[in-house]
């Protein structure tokens, strides 16, 4: 009987269900091919050629219109049975070396043949089969038993559930076909939204919760009066430098700028104030209306402070802002040029360090971040200022999570802000968090026109105080 | 923030004990240093050159150390480790000393040719000092790290170091025209004119970058002995004639510069960190620099300053209850000698001339948190109560975003910079048309612009996805941005939606019904009545003629849509026909 016949009668029997259990079983086996079996029965190729040569030697040129001649030659040759003599008066000769040989090649086949192949060494094998002599086959069998509903009459199983079964009640004495669980649903079609606008969309979601205004941050374009100047950041500050910024030709400068407060801003920077040495240098006004692509959402934070100091009495807030920000740098796997930043602003009357940490510890809690430590920091605006560090326990090893600080009484006073308020902030990068979160090593697989949208496709909820994924092989600095 | 390296070795010798790497991580860590990386001469080469560079190099351990950018006083060894035994509280912290030398007064006089180059100068003398080689190498590597930083790469100053016993005052900083200056430089075997310098140096990987500063300048500044010897052409190299070497006794510092209080904390920075070798321990020998108006002056400075803090602004600021005694012990572990006076609330603190960074209340207030421990303060909430909003604008696109993906479109986000040729040529119109504003310095075309269309960066994500099964939906809710001289910067953010539908067919059905969608979730309803929206057809370069509607709505223009024209499938690399919608959402708050 043909082999796949009953390899398609054994399918079909399966499919309908318990009716007969059947094993596959497959083993393998070695056989002769056509050439392997010809030479099984006539000898090897080269022990033809030997046996064709006459004591007094044989021509080449004749040699070699022997069937076996081109291959059994060279075969011969390295086995060193034959030699071939050059100096011949009618061209190359050749002659016996040996006076009898031993056939390995046949013998081995015959080996093979009489189903004895496990004799020989792998090796051996190998080189049979290289010479294309020997074959593996795999043979399929199947070893079928009674399944638990094994039955000698058939009837066709229904696929599916339809309406008529239902109405006339057919349902209850079919055989239906079982599902093959183990198979994927068909996706439904749907939008999807980005994975690092859904991490935005939480980090709102963390403010809200912890009753923080949302700021305007719809204007890219500004001024280094409010993205520097305002900030008490000085204009010989390395960040101003054309290497770090990117300066706007067109509109090249700020048009108007609150001139009142820029004349104490102006002061503070170039002989102090408000108990401020200043920097003592020569402040341009021209500097400040340079206009750039804001390098921080804090010049948006600037403007909201300086809003706020112009309304009395004072009133406490909570801002915060998520926004993109952009930097003329040189970009790497973790660098572009625009990211975004997210930003936590608190003004009252007598805030401490001690609040910071405390508003630090309940934000990052709520990102599942628990193990937090503070570092001593730099930055022009903050003092004191902290770098917040966080364990990682997938890199074994404490990573910076953000930035913080109470702004300084230079950048405060200024605005008109009272004396006895403290403001203090923090920020981080949207991405960085986005990309440990989502295991991303490079943040052109994140954000920008690049990214697979099969990864937009597949990423799942964001679900930031939930146990993260495993951590990325490579760390995401 | 600058890395200082220092031979680890060396700094355990001189802190006067060794820690184990993890305990001088955490020594650094919470003086608000980083151990940033552990290191030596041999793998630094052989990372950055192959093995076979950095066969001889030496392995000695360095360790890497990132300090703020503020704290000049710790970017040497000899800084870092006197800042670290005083917070450590195994050292007092020395006092710097400025004397009157026994015999003339080494004098700097300045010329008015300097005022349109590089008007200040400064200078100082450190006498009997012996150095070692390691001693040495501190020394001009302190010169190099105080360049790169707080003297912006010798833009604001350069510092000139040389071999007094080779000089004779008084010396003489003028300004020059470059042909008439002629010295042989260091590391050079004959003199040059600073032309001919300059161009030399236009080779070397060290010295052009600081040529720019001068270059174009019609006078040059210099500095003569009384002999007429060349001591140096700031901010560019020094004169070879008085070099100094390991075996230098007696050191004339000069600091030229456009920034008169950054060039005399560099002087001071320079003497306090090694005056530490000179015979006399922390005393620096004054000069007299005459500027061009007849006044002259003695430098270094190393001024004194005392504040006054209150010890309970201290407390408050950090939310800590220490006493008055305790917090003027703290503050002198940094370097702040300070006590208690007064009333025993007022702590009195001593500024010296290495903390050029203390300049507020505030500053001095970081430093008693650090010495306290930032992470010994009591974490508390403030009692702050608010009610949150969020911004209207973002609140609209939130809802938006999730009825868009809800309607089968997935979002894209796309950079807010491209070139010209995305927002312009590609899209048919010229670039003057689109109102964008345009970047002074982009390193690439890609920083040319902000967008003014969402559009260019969509169908960039559909070319980047070409594989992907078709239909491709794609919206983006962001922002761009236009002139306007009705701003104070000149320029406005308008909030776009943007929807692209590509595939076999056009799909303009399909893009129209999103609009319908999206009025429907706005709540604008069909027709001009009654502030509702309609489309008319309209035209644009963007569009294939006759497929193309002006949408209108709350009575005002508000965008288009339509099937895009193939020229610009064909421009954005793409192969299938499009439509797209986009529109400005402002007008639906």
């Amino acid at each position: 009987m043909e082999h796949q016949a009953v390899v398609g009668a054994v399918k079909s029997l399966q499919a309908l269900g318990e009716v007969i259990e059947a094993e596959l079983r497959s083993t393998k086996r070695w056989e002769l091919t056509a050439e392997g079996e010809e030479i099984a029965r006539e000898g090897s190729h080269e022990a033809r050629v030997f046996r064709s040569i006459p004591p007094e030697g044989l021509a080449q040129s004749e040699l070699m219109r022997l069937p076996s001649g081109k291959v059994g030659f060279s075969k011969a040759m390295s086995n060193k049975w034959i030699r071939v003599d050059k100096s011949a008066a009618d061209g190359p000769r050749v002659f016996r070396v040996v006076d009898s040989m031993e056939d390995e090649v046949q013998r081995r086949l015959q080996l093979v043949q009489g189903g004895q192949a496990e004799k020989l060494g792998e090796k051996e094998r190998s080189e049979l089969r290289k010479r294309k002599l020997l074959a593996e086959v795999t043979l399929k069998t199947y070893w079928v038993s009674k399944g638990s509903a094994f039955s000698t009459s058939i009837s066709k199983q229904e696929t599916e559930l339809s309406p008529e079964m239902i109405s006339s009640g057919s349902w209850r004495d079919r055989p239906f076909k079982p599902y093959n669980f183990l198979a994927h649903g068909v996706l439904p079609d749907s939008g999807h939204l980005h994975p690092l606008l859904k991490v935005r969309s939480q980090f709102r979601q963390i403010f809200l919760e912890m009753g923080f205004t949302e700021m305007p941050t719809d204007n890219f374009i500004e001024s280094s009066f409010w993205n520097f100047d305002a900030l008490f950041q000085p204009q010989q500050h390395p960040a101003r430098d054309q290497h770090d910024t990117f300066f706007l030709r067109d509109p090249a400068e700020a048009l108007q700028l609150p001139m009142d407060y820029v004349q104490r801003v102006k002061r503070t920077h170039s002989q102090g104030g408000y108990g401020s040495q200043g920097y003592k240098y020569t402040w341009k006004l021209d500097e400040a209306r340079k206009n750039l692509l804001r390098t921080h959402t804090t010049s948006a934070s600037a403007r909201a402070l300086y809003r706020l100091a112009q309304k009395k009495p004072f009133t406490p807030v909570k801002y915060f802002s998520i926004d993109r920000v952009f930097r003329n740098e040189t970009l790497d796997a973790t660098h572009l040029a625009e990211f975004h930043q997210i930003e936590g602003v608190v003004a009252d009357h007598g805030l401490t360090l001690g609040h910071l940490m405390g508003i630090l510890r309940e934000f990052f809690t709520k990102l599942g971040i628990t193990q937090l430590r503070f570092k001593p920091a730099y930055n022009p605006y903050t003092e004191p200022s902290m770098e917040v560090f966080s364990y990682h326990q997938g890199l074994k090893k404490w990573v910076e999570v953000g930035n913080s600080g109470v702004f300084r009484p230079e950048m405060l006073l200024p605005m008109g802000l009272p004396e006895n308020v403290s403001v203090i902030a923090w920020g981080l990068s949207l991405e960085r968090p986005t990309m440990i979160k989502y295991g991303i090593n490079n943040i052109r697989d994140l954000v920008g026109h690049k990214v697979n949208l099969q990864m937009v496709y597949d990423s799942p909820l964001c679900r930031l105080d939930a146990e993260p994924r495993p951590p990325p092989t490579q760390e995401a600095a | 923030m600058p890395t200082v390296s220092v031979k680890r070795d060396l700094l355990f010798q001189a802190l006067g004990r060794t820690y184990t790497d993890e305990e001088f991580d955490e020594l650094c860590f919470e003086f608000g240093l980083e151990l940033d990386e552990i290191t030596s001469e041999k793998e630094i080469i052989s990372k950055e050159q192959g093995n076979v560079k950095a066969a001889g190099a030496s392995d000695v351990v360095l360790y890497k150390i990132d300090v703020p950018a503020n704290r000049y006083d710790l970017l040497c060894l000899e800084g870092l480790v006197r800042g670290l035994q005083v917070f450590k509280e195994r050292i007092k912290a020395p006092v710097y000393k400025r004397v009157m030398p026994d015999g003339k007064i080494q004098k700097l006089i300045i010329t008015e040719e300097t005022a349109k180059i590089r008007p200040f100068a400064v200078a100082a003398v450190l006498r009997n000092i012996k150095f070692t080689k390691d001693r040495y190498d501190s020394f001009i590597e302190l010169q190099e790290r105080l360049h790169q930083n707080i003297c912006r790469k010798r833009a604001l100053v350069a510092i000139g170091t040389h071999d007094l016993d080779t000089l004779s005052g008084p010396f003489t900083y003028t300004a020059k025209r470059p042909s008439d200056i002629k010295f042989k430089p260091l590391n050079k075997t004959k003199e040059y004119t600073a032309c001919e310098l300059m161009n030399i140096y236009k080779t070397d990987n060290h010295l052009k970058h600081y040529l720019h500063i001068i270059e174009n300048k019609p006078l040059y500044p210099v500095i003569y002995d009384s002999n007429g010897v060349v001591l140096s052409m700031p901010p560019i190299i020094n004169g070879d004639h008085s070099r100094i070497t390991v075996n230098t006794r007696n050191i004339f510092i000069e600091c030229t510069g456009t920034d008169f209080t950054k060039a005399k904390i560099v002087l001071d920075i320079i003497v306090t960190m090694f005056s530490e070798y000179c015979e006399n321990q922390f005393t620096v020998e004054a000069a007299e620099v005459v500027f061009p108006n007849g006044k002259s002056y003695t430098f270094p400075e190393l001024a004194y300053r005392k504040e006054m803090v209150r010890a309970d602004l201290i407390n408050k600021k950090v939310g800590i209850r220490e006493t008055p005694e305790n917090l003027a012990k703290l503050l002198t572990r940094m370097y702040l000698k300070s006590e208690v006076i007064g009333d025993g609330n007022q702590i009195e603190i001593e500024i010296p001339p290495t903390r050029a960074d203390i300049i507020h209340a505030c500053d001095i207030v970081e430093d008693a948190a650090i010495a306290y421990g930032y992470n010994n303060i009591q974490m508390t909430l403030p009692k702050t109560y608010t009610i949150a909003n969020q911004f209207p604008l973002n609140k609209l696109t939130e809802l938006l975003r999730y009825d868009m993906a809800a309607a089968g479109f997935t979002e894209a986000l796309t950079f807010a910079l491209c070139s010209q040729e995305d927002i312009a040529d590609k899209l048919g119109l010229d670039i003057s048309a689109t109102k964008a504003v345009h970047i002074s310095n982009p390193k690439t075309a890609e920083f040319q612009v902000a967008r003014t269309t969402l559009l260019p960066g969509l169908l960039k994500t559909i070319a980047a996805n070409r594989k992907m099964p078709l239909p491709l939906k794609l919206f983006e809710i962001s922002d761009i941005v236009i002139k306007d001289s009705n701003t104070d910067v000149g320029a406005k953010n308008y909030r776009h939606l943007c929807a692209v539908y590509y595939n076999k067919n056009p799909g303009f059905e399909i893009i129209h019904g999103l609009l319908d969608r999206i009025m429907q979730l706005l709540d604008v309803p069909p027709g001009e009545d009654k502030g509702g929206y309609v489309i008319k057809a309209s035209e644009g370069p963007a569009f294939f003629p006759g497929r193309c509607a002006e949408i209108f709505a709350r009575g005002q223009s508000v965008g288009k849509l339509g099937v895009l024209h193939p020229d610009v499938i064909t421009k954005f690399e793409l192969t299938m026909p499009c439509s797209s919608l986009e529109i400005n959402i402002g007008p639906f708050l």
